[in-house]
């Protein structure tokens, strides 16, 4: 068993998570601040969440990023999954660099470049073809293309670490070869998948940037509904959405992989029983 | 779907597998900076899409080149442009190396936690990044307004007698970048510590290596790829951050996602700003594929 851990590094520890956590937990606190400016505590008071109810604008703007996130990271989960399968499995084809360099450059090239870029093509595209007109579709296609790349980087590695054996055994057995994969493979990686289209879901439900560019004039998406509040200045019924978004995130992620834990640990279980 | 079906896939099935992320990160993610390369060429002009063809016609119907430089040209000689690159890959240097202080002793001190633990921390160090990134650079804003809580704080204690000038600064700018990016940089970092061979640290103390001389001679070295990998997955975004530098920083922090930002929503120069887009982009060229060649390394192992 490893020794304890020194206090030097606990304490560095404590204070980096410290660092990470307590403007969240500041905005939480703000956001049932009864007074409307900044730092003055009013007393407590649940007003801005019911303006947020109330809000018309913010309902659509909710709507519309919640519809264009489950469809995005839908489209990112088949399409960076496919690409991961290709890339760990299939050693040697036409295109492979250029699959590689694509499914990985959205992960660092900065969002304003993408956006700018992907505008010009969308513009382009309908001038040439009259489709896609802006608005959802693009902002999807757009949310699409850089979210695949969060998910190919999650199933790969998860696929490098499968037996490649389990597949080869059930198709000794007679499956073919999709059968085994289906068989085999699928719930093994099933974990990354569900992880890897709930980070594609937040990604698109957070951007900003890219959306700003290619979404047309009357697609505001939330986060674009946010930027123009905060930019206007303090606003409380921002502190009430960023504690419910916070929130809501926060509580999925953490089901999420408690659940996936949990299914994992049966796995290994049933490995051990079966002799595996 | 008979015989002849299982025949193809089985000979050429996995192209199914191969061509639609193929084709579509093409045509969606390179195919975009052909024509931002090609818009940079034209000139800006007041119609739908408001700038001009490379190739355009005189009367008598023959095509002629109409392609400029104009708009590289003026990258060149309008100061703001490389005032705004210089100050962009300034703030991302330091704000990379002050991610890198901050987050480097975080992960060694997570590589060295229980491995229950560690499994925790992960978890928690991560959670931040799945929250709204526009989100927690608004919560940062209300820290450190001029009437924010950490001025509140301090006020109150008496450690100073007015408020600090924090928003609107480099430092708002330095601090939104590491605040926003650190999760990016402790995971590879730590990722690269837990595979790191403990043994070679008990050899390195049985042959007289104070603890300190063992992390340098021995941890660091081999902890490089997770620095290149966290200080690039930091740096290239921040050269080109958008939100933190408008939200945190004042008007003499020119960033040149904003310039770029302003330059098409403000000005509708659309040559223009593609012209600074793919200039940008050979800038970032050699970062981009340094992190590439870590990453494909990576996946070879």
């Amino acid at each position: 068993m490893e020794q304890r851990m020194p206090i030097s590094l606990v304490t560095v520890l404590c204070l980096g998570i410290a660092f990470l956590y307590v403007p969240i937990l500041v905005l939480i606190g703000y956001s049932f601040n009864a007074s409307a400016l900044g730092s003055v505590w009013g007393g407590f008071s649940t007003q801005w969440y019911v303006a947020l109810l109330e809000d018309a604008q913010i309902r659509k703007a909710a709507l519309l990023s919640l519809k264009i996130a489950f469809a995005s990271s839908t489209g990112a989960l088949i399409l960076g999954t496919l690409a991961s399968i290709a890339l760990v499995r299939f050693a040697k084809f036409r295109g492979r660099f250029l699959l590689a360099g694509m499914i990985n450059a959205p992960l660092v090239m900065p969002e304003i470049i993408t956006g700018i870029t992907q505008l010009l093509l969308f513009v382009s595209m309908l001038q040439l073809l009259g489709w896609p007109a802006r608005g959802v579709t693009t902002v999807i296609l757009s949310h699409i293309a850089f979210c695949s790349a969060y998910v190919a980087v999650t199933v790969q590695s998860r696929l490098q670490s499968t037996d490649l054996s389990l597949e080869e055994a059930a198709m000794d057995l007679g499956a073919t070869r999709v059968r085994a994969f289906i068989d085999t493979t699928l719930p093994i990686i099933a974990p990354a998948l569900l992880s890897s289209w709930l980070l594609s879901f937040t990604l698109s439900l957070d951007d900003l940037v890219i959306s700003s560019f290619v979404a047309g004039p009357r697609s505001n998406t939330l986060p674009m509904v946010i930027y123009s509040k905060v930019k206007l200045g303090v606003s409380p019924d921002v502190n009430a959405m960023a504690s419910v978004i916070i929130a809501g995130v926060g509580a999925c992620v953490i089901l999420a992989s408690v659940l996936m834990r949990r299914a994992e640990r049966r796995r290994l279980l049933e490995e051990q029983a079966a002799g595996i | 779907m008979g015989q002849g079906w299982a025949r193809f896939v089985a000979r050429r099935g996995r192209w199914l597998i191969i061509l639609p992320p193929l084709l579509f990160l093409f045509v969606f993610f390179l195919i975009p900076f052909g024509f931002a390369l090609k818009i940079s060429f034209g000139e800006a002009a007041l119609r739908i899409p408001p700038f001009t063809d490379l190739i355009g016609r005189v009367a008598d119907g023959h095509p002629v080149w109409q392609g400029t430089w104009a708009s590289y040209r003026y990258l060149i000689t309008d100061d703001v442009y490389l005032v705004s690159v210089f100050y962009s890959v300034r703030t991302a240097l330091i704000a990379t190396l002050l991610c890198l202080l901050v987050g480097y002793p975080m992960a060694y001190a997570m590589s060295r936690a229980r491995k229950s633990t560690q499994n925790i921390l992960m978890m928690v160090i991560i959670l931040p990044f799945w929250t709204s990134f526009l989100l927690r650079v608004y919560a940062l804003e209300s820290l450190i307004r001029d009437n924010g809580l950490v001025n509140a704080v301090l006020l109150q204690w008496g450690v100073i007698d007015h408020p600090l000038r924090m928003m609107h600064t480099s430092f708002a700018i330095y601090l939104g970048i590491v605040y926003s990016y650190l999760p990016f940089m402790v995971l590879p970092l730590y990722a690269t510590l837990e595979k790191m061979d403990r043994s070679l640290l008990e050899a390195a103390s049985d042959l007289g290596s104070r603890p300190w001389r063992a992390f340098v001679d021995v941890t660091l070295p081999l902890s490089v790829p997770g620095i290149v990998a966290g200080s690039m997955l930091v740096f290239i975004p921040a050269v080109g951050e958008y939100v933190i530098p408008a939200l945190l920083g004042g008007p003499d922090n020119l960033m040149i996602g904003r310039v770029l930002w302003d330059e098409f929503f403000g000005n509708h120069d659309w040559p223009v700003a593609s012209a600074v887009a793919i200039a940008f982009l050979v800038l970032l060229a050699g970062p981009i594929a340094i992190h590439q060649y870590y990453h494909v390394r990576q996946e070879d192992y």
